[in-house]
C-alpha cells in the first residue's frame, strides 16, 4: 500500500519551496485530473467536472507562499487548488464520487470542495462570487489585527462581472490584506477572451482601483512563487491589495465532455510547449536534479492516485440524513 | 408537426419569432458561436447574424440590464441565463427596473423582454446549479412567469412570451431539454400565457403540477391507476385560477406537486386561493407534495430523493384518496424531521 495518508496540514507543510516537492504536487494534480476525466467518461463521477489541466503551477505556487492560516476563495475549477493547498486526494475524490467520506459528505460534489484546516473556503460555483467574500475575510483579519491574508482566485471571464469590480474597489479603499489572483487561462466557458473582453492583458484593470497590477507567466512555478510572495507580503504588511494576473492556458475544455473544438488550430499545441510540468522538469534537471529522481517521483505519485480510485469507489454513499444536516446550526437538545 | 427535443423546440420557437419580427434578438453566454450550453439556439447565429444573436461576456447584470434598455427602445430581447442561480446578480434589472418601467412612465416605457433560465434538479450539478427559484420572481407585480413541461409547451410558451407586451420569465426544467415529443409549430403551436392545461381527466382529486412534476405525476397516476384531474399549470404568474377552481369544485380535493422546498413554495399560493374561493366544495384538506427544506444534494441517491419521485407521489396520492386525510411527507414518516 503506497497510498498517501497524510493530513492536509502535513501535506501542506511538506510543500516547502523545495522545487521537487512542488513538482510532485503538480504531477499529483495532473494525474488526479486525468483520472477524473476518465471516471466522468465511464460514469463513475456524475453531474459535472471542470478540470485544471495546464494550470497546476498556479495552484502549487500559491500554496507554497501562503500560510495555512491564510484563506483562499477558489472556483468550481478547484480540484487542483484543493490538492495544492494540502487536501488529501482521498476526501476530494470521495466528494467527486458522492461518497460519505467526501469533504462535504457527498452533498457538494466537484464544484464544492472545502477544508478549513488549510484555509480553503467552500469553492464557488457562481462566477466572481468569491471575490467580495475574499475581501470580507480580509476585513475580518484587519479588524482583529491579525497578520493573515485572503486570496481570491478567479478566471479571466470573472473580470467582466460586477463582483470583481466591487470587490477590488472595496479592498483598495479599505486597504484590505487581500490578493486577487486572476488565472487568465484564455477561455471563459466556450468563449475566447478576445470575444468577451476588449484586451487580453487584464492586470491593467488594477489601475482603475488604485492598486498594483502585475503579470506573471503562470506556467513557470518559480515566477509564480516569486510574484505571489511579493503580493502576499504586501498584503500581510498592511500595504493593501494587489491584482496578480497569471497567464495560463486551459488544456481541457470548459466542463464535462467539452473537447474545446472552438480553439484556433495550433493554439493548444503552442501552449503545450509551455506545459508547467515540462517547464518545471526542465528547470529542475538544469539545476542538477537527476532525470531518474524525477521519474521516481512521478511513478510514486501516480501509483498513489491509482490505488486510491478503487478504494474510494468501494466507499459507502451517504445516508439520507446527510441531506438534512448543516442546513442550520444544530438545535440544542433539551431535556 | 415534427418530433423534436425540448431544446430544439426552444430553438425553433426563437427562430420562428425572429423570422416574424425583426425586432427580436437574443443574447447570453455562449449562445451564438457555441449555439447554447444546452443547445437551445442551434442555427440561429447562422440565420440571423451577430447583431441579433449575441454572445455576451459573463456579466448577467450587464446584459439583463441591457435588455431592459433595449426593450424600452423597441427591441424584443430574449436573454438567456444559463442557470437560474446566475440571475442572482441580475435581479435588480428584472425585479426593480423591468417590472416597474410601465408603472413609472405612465405606460410610455415598457419592457417586452424575455428572460429564459434553466432550472431544476436531476443532473447532478450540486446545490448552486439545481434550484428552481421561481419564488425569486413570483412576488413582483409587473413580471410574468411561465414554465414548460415538454417540447410543445416549451415551443408555444416561448413564442407567446416573446409576443407579450411585458417582461416574461421562462423557467425551463433543464432535466427536460433532452426529452423528445411531437411539436406543432407555427401559430397553432402557440401556448397562451395564463392558461393551464388539463393533462389527465379524473374525478377523485385535482392535482396541480408544473415543469418536471407534470411528467412525474402523470406516471404516478398511470402506474397506480388513480382517478385524478391533473392540471399542468404552465403559467405561474398570472396563474389560471379559473381552470383549477372549476376542477376542485368537481373533485372536492386539491393537491399541488412541486419541485422546490416546502417553505415558501408556489403551491401555497394555489392552496390558499382555492381554499378561500371553494372552501364549501372541499371534502378534504388540500396539501402539497414538495422537496424537503434543504439545499439540493449532489450525490445521486440523495438528489433522487430530493425531487418528489413517481413512487413518493403515487404513495401520497393513493393514501390521500383512500383516507381523505393528509399523508405525511417521507422525511416525517421516516423520523428524520419532525
Amino acid at each position: 500500500m503506497t497510498i498517501d495518508t497524510r493530513t492536509s496540514l502535513e501535506r501542506r507543510a511538506a510543500l516547502t519551496a523545495d522545487p521537487v516537492e512542488q513538482y510532485a504536487r503538480m504531477v499529483e494534480i495532473r494525474d488526479f485530473e486525468e483520472r477524473v476525466n476518465g471516471l466522468f467518461a465511464s460514469g463513475s463521477i456524475h453531474g459535472t467536472t471542470h478540470l485544471c489541466l495546464g494550470q497546476e503551477a498556479l495552484a502549487v505556487g500559491l500554496a507554497t507562499v501562503l500560510r495555512p492560516t491564510d484563506v483562499v476563495t477558489a472556483t468550481y475549477r478547484g480540484h487542483g487548488m484543493a490538492l495544492a493547498l494540502g487536501m488529501n486526494p482521498r476526501p476530494v475524490l470521495a466528494e467527486l464520487m458522492g461518497r460519505a467520506e467526501g469533504c462535504t459528505g457527498g452533498v457538494g460534489g466537484s464544484m464544492h470542495l472545502c477544508d478549513a484546516d488549510v484555509g480553503l473556503l467552500p469553492t464557488f460555483a457562481i462566477i466572481g462570487a468569491g471575490l467580495p467574500v475574499a475581501a470580507g475575510a480580509a476585513l475580518a483579519f484587519q479588524n482583529r489585527g491579525e497578520d493573515r491574508v485572503a486570496v481570491g482566485v478567479f478566471g479571466d471571464g470573472a473580470s467582466n462581472i460586477g463582483g470583481f469590480h466591487e470587490a477590488l474597489n472595496l479592498a483598495a479603499v479599505w486597504k484590505l490584506p487581500v490578493v486577487f489572483l486572476l488565472d487568465n487561462n484564455v477561455y471563459g466557458e466556450y468563449s475566447r477572451i478576445n470575444t468577451t473582453t476588449p484586451f487580453e492583458d487584464l492586470h491593467i484593470r488594477a489601475t482603475s482601483y488604485g492598486m498594483p497590477g502585475v503579470q506573471v507567466d503562470g506556467m513557470d512555478i518559480a515566477a509564480v512563487t516569486a510574484t505571489l510572495a511579493e503580493a502576499v507580503d504586501r498584503a500581510r504588511s498592511g500595504e493593501g491589495p494587489t491584482l496578480v494576473e497569471a497567464k495560463t492556458y486551459r488544456f481541457a475544455g470548459h466542463s464535462r465532455a467539452d473537447t474545446a473544438p472552438y480553439r484556433p488550430e495550433g493554439e493548444f499545441d503552442a501552449w503545450k510547449l509551455r506545459d508547467p510540468l515540462l517547464v518545471t522538469r526542465q528547470a529542475l534537471e538544469a539545476a542538477g536534479t537527476s532525470s531518474q529522481q524525477l521519474d521516481d517521483v512521478e511513478a510514486r505519485v501516480k501509483a498513489e492516485i491509482g490505488e486510491l480510485v478503487p478504494l474510494v469507489e468501494a466507499l459507502p454513499s451517504p445516508g439520507v440524513d446527510a441531506m438534512f444536516a448543516n442546513v442550520y446550526a444544530p438545535v440544542p437538545v433539551t431535556a | 408537426m415534427a418530433k423534436m427535443r425540448m431544446n430544439q423546440a426552444i430553438a425553433a420557437a426563437l427562430a420562428d419569432e425572429m423570422r416574424a419580427d425583426p425586432s427580436v434578438m437574443i443574447m447570453g453566454e455562449d449562445i451564438a458561436v457555441a449555439q447554447g450550453p444546452f443547445k437551445t439556439s442551434e442555427g440561429l447565429l447562422e440565420e440571423f447574424g451577430p447583431l441579433r444573436v449575441r454572445d455576451t461576456p459573463i456579466s448577467e447584470m450587464g446584459f439583463t440590464g441591457a435588455a431592459v434598455g433595449a426593450s424600452a427602445m423597441g427591441l424584443r430581447p430574449v436573454v438567456e441565463i444559463m442557470f437560474v442561480e446566475f440571475l442572482g446578480v441580475a435581479l435588480d434589472a428584472l425585479v426593480t427596473e423591468a417590472a416597474k418601467f410601465r408603472y413609472l412612465s405612465n405606460g410610455v416605457f415598457t419592457c417586452p423582454m424575455v428572460v429564459r433560465a434553466s432550472v431544476g434538479s436531476g443532473l447532478g450539478f450540486g446545490s448552486q446549479h439545481s434550484q428552481t427559484l421561481e419564488n425569486w420572481v413570483t412576488a413582483t407585480p409587473g413580471l410574468k412567469v411561465v414554465t414548460p413541461s415538454d417540447p410543445q409547451t416549451a415551443y408555444g410558451l416561448m413564442r407567446a412570451a416573446i409576443r407579450d407586451a411585458d417582461p416574461v420569465i421562462v423557467l425551463e426544467p433543464r432535466a427536460l431539454y433532452s426529452v423528445r415529443g411531437e411539436v406543432v409549430t407555427g401559430d397553432d403551436g402557440i401556448v397562451e400565457i395564463g392558461r393551464a392545461r388539463t393533462v389527465r381527466q379524473g374525478s377523485a382529486a385535482t392535482v396541480v403540477t408544473m415543469g418536471q412534476t407534470t411528467g412525474l405525476t402523470l406516471k404516478a397516476a398511470e402506474s397506480a391507476g388513480l382517478d385524478l384531474d391533473v392540471i399542468d399549470l404552465l403559467t405561474l404568474v398570472p396563474w389560471d385560477v379559473e381552470t383549477v377552481l372549476a376542477s376542485v369544485r368537481r373533485t372536492g380535493r386539491l393537491v399541488v406537486v412541486e419541485e422546490a422546498p416546502f417553505s415558501g413554495g408556489w403551491g401555497s399560493e394555489i392552496v390558499s386561493t382555492i381554499t378561500t374561493a371553494a372552501f364549501d366544495a372541499l371534502s378534504a384538506a388540500p396539501f402539497r407534495i414538495t422537496a424537503p427544506d434543504v439545499p439540493v444534494p449532489y450525490t445521486k441517491d440523495l438528489e433522487a430523493r430530493y425531487l418528489p419521485g413517481v413512487d413518493e407521489i403515487s404513495e401520497q396520492l393513493t393514501a390521500y384518496l383512500k383516507t381523505g386525510s393528509v399523508p405525511q411527507p417521507w422525511w416525517v414518516r421516516e423520523g428524520i424531521v419532525r
